[in-house]
């Protein structure tokens, strides 16, 4: 176990302690102690960044499960170590707002920052580990986290649904994705991520290449909220707004961008991936950015736009890995790189924003944009960060935004001269989606803004007097914002620094040590360059859109989207369904009656048994020896089958007893045909008992009543007794004919020859009972004694004091 | 004789699921009893039928197994235990609860 080790595990060691500082450092916040130790980890962090930047990888071993090849290894490269960055960055940034955000008095602070502090580390080792397993595991602790947290304020019930809804979807997903990686280390034979990757040629010959592929994209899909599994993301906005800033635009929605993107070297190459990441991406960003017009909170604003957002990465890409197939020159990779690049761009303006709105929601109390308006005056400082997060989102010069946008574009542009994967017909469908997708992310933008701090101010409708939020309130947007624009001027910051290791983790094959991509960032690529007017067009339009806004938004209504997601109307009729139906089918099944459940069983042993006579053919029958029945016995046998048969029909219990007892006596008339003495001995009294017995009880008992049922009801009884007799006869006399060529001695003639020789008996059945095998008959007075007991206690004990039993 | 009497044995045995399958607590007893009987029959009959003496050890030459008799015997007295045990829980049952109709008798709905 090695320092790093400890680095991911920290969360965990010092949540623990938080309920300590809460409970005994009650009047200082308990955010500030938790504050020190995202700040260390992202220092400890970024002093691996020049290692990295070189293009080596860290690795440190620690064994688990050894047997399982389960490892606790942490592998660091670049892309492992950008998430990295992001998340101790961020989550710093995340827990000093906080700070601000939920007040010492009425917020329950311990849960909330043990559940923040579970989250981060999850997500480190999540995003370092280096085994498949242990990256399941952490994987399922950001699921758990993440609902903890979006539950945050349980008395509410939008909160505990947005919970269950997050839950529910992500760990089918991350269920799925542990299907998957098992498939994986059936084809490969370990869990261990770099050699998986070593064997990708291995896996894509394998036949369980696609099962595997699918059930991981499901597990990414799922996580990072792409169509259809988006519906959670803008639920799980119930939950605090630094919580919405950290988890569900920054940090866990990028995990299943992680995971493709590590799984990339794997899949990538193949048609299949290509297609469910770029198509679905591209799908994902235009449904995200068309959704998120019609809301009016701005959390579901921004929800829908973290949607739109990380459909745009993910089809970025699949786009890149068009480059697994074309080999790793700059003209491919590019997309790749623009994924990566947006993907920190999205992180710093995306913080910021729900940071801005947690604002506006703190000083005002409302998120409503019908309500708002106004508000430039009063909150300058959040206005100025809102405009530098929310153009950056809509791609405008000189912020970050513009810059990873314009890249996008190239490499929609690129994606037209694909010619593999069938892209021909529909290459043309990712550049015009993509370039509506972002007229939209435009609009959205910019009503986020304008809705917000322009146009008239309503302080009637406000429940706060609205003013400048606390210094301590801003600083963490204003350092992601200034993050923004320093993104914007200097994205060369970036390239050689981080972005080149992550895209090298991705494409592996791409480069060698040392060497760097020949994509730079830049802003202006000249009047003749497509991405340009692409962007100016998004522009326009965008902005006679916004100024239209009221005349074309009845298209939702009238498209039916103005309520709620489609998508959701699925969902709930799957999870009514599902009830539904487990009430149906347990109603259906548990009954409550004696005689259904009896009736279950014996179809079911009907059923098994006869299939297997026909499937295996052994339904015989050996006529041999029935002509050596002597007329004596068929009288016995005349008599037994009548006594038997008359037992249902008969009305008086006296008269039923003795048609039992007659079953009873014949019966020890057989053992004494037989040549069984003791049977007999046995069975005339214990006959004799459990009669005398049946007449005591059956004395207190009421008269056998006929028995008033539908004919329906009977003629069922009647067919599974008679399917139960005939099953047991077939068997039996099948069982006849295969014991006359068995391939073994009966076990008896031991017994009979050595019953006096090492017993000293004669009587061989009491031997046996006695000596031979005298455990069966020291439990069998075992049952004797509790049956005696149980009768006694029945007879004399009551409860007091319970009217019924 | 074999043959005859497993065609006796799968009689008992549907008279006592028909028995079983009943409302009334009383047949349902029955049944059991009934189902015990068809089970020691069955058990002597694959055995083997009669093809020798007593399993006492004297002046003859073979003898009838004598492992299916000490099963039986075994099982003749542990069905007796449990019929026992049976009978005296019918009659509690209906002392508490005033009928002896299965349908009736049924658990609460919430269960």
């Amino acid at each position: 176990m090695s320092i790093l080790h400890i680095a991911i595990l920290a969360p965990f060691i010092f949540a623990i302690f938080i309920p300590l500082f809460y409970k005994y450092l009650p009047r200082i916040h308990t955010g500030w102690f938790v504050l020190v130790l995202p700040t260390l980890l992202f220092i400890y962090l970024i002093r691996m960044l020049p290692t990295i930047s070189k293009g080596e990888v860290i690795t440190k071993q620690f064994e688990w499960v050894p047997s399982l090849g389960i490892n606790f290894n942490v592998y660091i490269d670049g892309l492992g170590l950008l998430f990295a960055l992001l998340i101790t960055g961020i989550g710093a940034l995340v827990v000093l707002y906080s700070i601000y955000y939920l007040g010492k008095k009425g917020e329950a602070l311990h849960n909330f920052y043990v559940y923040l502090l579970m989250f981060m580390g999850a997500m480190l080792g999540v995003v370092l580990s280096g085994n498949l397993m242990v990256l399941y595991v952490f994987w399922e602790l950001t699921s758990l986290a993440s609902a903890l947290l979006i539950g945050y304020w349980y008395h509410r019930k939008k909160s505990r649904d947005g919970a269950l809804k997050s839950m529910l979807v992500t760990v089918m997903g991350g269920f799925a994705m542990l299907a998957g990686f098992s498939f994986l280390y059936v084809i490969t034979g370990t869990f261990n991520i770099q050699e998986i990757i070593a064997n990708a040629d291995v896996v894509a010959a394998s036949s369980l290449f696609i099962p595997a592929m699918l059930l991981i994209l499901l597990g990414a899909f799922t996580k990072s909220a792409q169509f259809p599994f988006h519906i959670w993301l803008p639920d799980a906005m119930e939950a605090p707004t630094p919580v919405s800033a950290y988890l569900h635009s920054a940090t866990m929605v990028k995990a299943g961008i992680y995971l493709v993107a590590r799984m990339s070297p794997v899949f990538a190459g193949a048609a299949e991936w290509f297609w469910l990441v770029a198509g679905l991406g591209i799908f994902t960003l235009l449904w995200g950015s068309f959704n998120a017009v019609r809301q009016t909170d701005l959390k579901s604003i921004l929800a829908y736009s973290t949607i739109s957002q990380l459909g745009m990465i993910m089809s970025l890409l699949g786009l890149g890995s068009a480059s697994a197939y074309y080999g790793y020159e700059d003209y491919y990779v590019i997309a790749t790189y623009a994924a990566i690049f947006h993907l920190i761009n999205h992180s710093t303006f995306k913080g910021s924003l729900f940071m801005v709105v947690g604002i506006i929601d703190h000083e005002t109390g409302t998120r409503d944009i019908r309500k708002l308006g106004g508000l430039i005056t009063l909150m300058p400082i959040t206005f100025t960060l809102s405009i530098i997060g929310a153009f950056s989102m809509a791609g405008i010069y000189p912020f970050n935004g513009f810059l990873s946008k314009e890249m996008f574009f190239t490499g929609l542009l690129h994606s037209l001269d694909i010619t593999q994967f069938n892209m021909q017909s529909l290459a043309f469908l990712f550049p015009v989606i993509g370039w509506i997708a972002s007229v939209f992310t435009f609009i959205y933008s910019m009503i986020i803004v304008f809705k917000t701090f322009t146009g008239k101010y309503q302080p009637e409708k406000l429940d706060k007097k609205p003013h400048e939020a606390p210094i301590g309130m801003l600083v963490p947007p204003i350092i992601l914002a200034a993050l923004v624009v320093v993104f914007g001027f200097f994205p060369g910051l970036l390239e050689h620094t981080i972005i080149d290791p992550a895209v090298h983790a991705i494409h592996p094959a791409a480069l060698a040590a040392g060497e760097h991509f020949g994509i730079h960032i830049y802003p202006w690529h000249g009047w003749d360059a497509p991405e340009l007017w692409m962007t100016i067009g998004v522009i326009a339009l965008g902005v006679i859109m916004y100024l239209t806004l009221t005349k074309w938004q009845k298209i939702y209504e009238f498209l039916r989207l103005h309520k709620k997601d489609p998508i959701n109307y699925i969902y709930d009729y799957l999870l009514d369904g599902v009830i539904r139906f487990a009430k149906k089918v347990t109603s259906m099944q548990m009954t409550g009656l004696l005689r259904d459940y009896l009736a279950f069983m014996f179809i079911f042993v009907i059923a098994i048994v006869l299939y297997s006579v026909i499937r295996y053919d052994v339904f015989s029958i050996d006529t041999g020896n029935m002509e050596g029945i002597p007329f004596y016995f068929w009288i016995i046998a005349f008599v037994f089958a009548a006594a038997t048969i008359t037992v249902p029909f008969i009305q008086y219990r006296v008269a039923a007893i003795i048609a039992v007892g007659i079953v009873g006596y014949l019966v020890a008339l057989f053992f004494v045909i037989f040549r069984a003495p003791d049977l007999a001995l046995t069975q005339l009294l214990v006959e004799t008992v459990t009669t005398t017995l049946f007449l005591l009880c059956f004395y207190h008992l009421p008269e056998l009543r006929k028995e008033r049922s539908k004919p329906k009801f009977k003629l069922t009884n009647l067919i599974i007794a008679i399917g139960v007799g005939a099953t047991v006869t077939i068997t039996a006399l099948s069982t006849l004919v295969a014991r006359g060529h068995r391939p073994f001695e009966a076990i008896s003639e031991y017994h009979l020859e050595n019953s006096y020789k090492l017993a000293g008996g004669d009587n061989v059945v009491n031997v046996i009972l006695v000596d031979f095998r005298g455990f069966d008959t020291f439990l069998e007075i075992l049952v004797l004694g509790i049956a005696s007991l149980g009768l006694y206690s029945l007879i004399k004990f009551r409860v007091k004091g319970r009217d019924s039993i | 004789m074999e043959i005859l009497m497993v065609l006796l044995v799968g009689l008992i045995f549907t008279v006592a699921t028909y028995l079983v399958l009943t409302k009334s607590l009383l047949r349902v007893v029955l049944g059991l009893v009934l189902f015990s009987h068809g089970a020691h029959t069955l058990i002597l009959t694959m055995g083997g039928l009669g093809t020798g003496d007593a399993p006492i050890l004297g002046a003859s030459e073979t003898y009838t197994d004598p492992l299916p008799q000490a099963l039986i015997l075994t099982a003749i007295v542990i069905s007796f235990g449990v019929t026992a045990f049976l009978l005296v829980m019918a009659y509690r049952t209906y002392k508490v609860h005033k009928t002896d109709d299965l349908d009736q008798l049924r658990g609460s709905s919430d269960e």
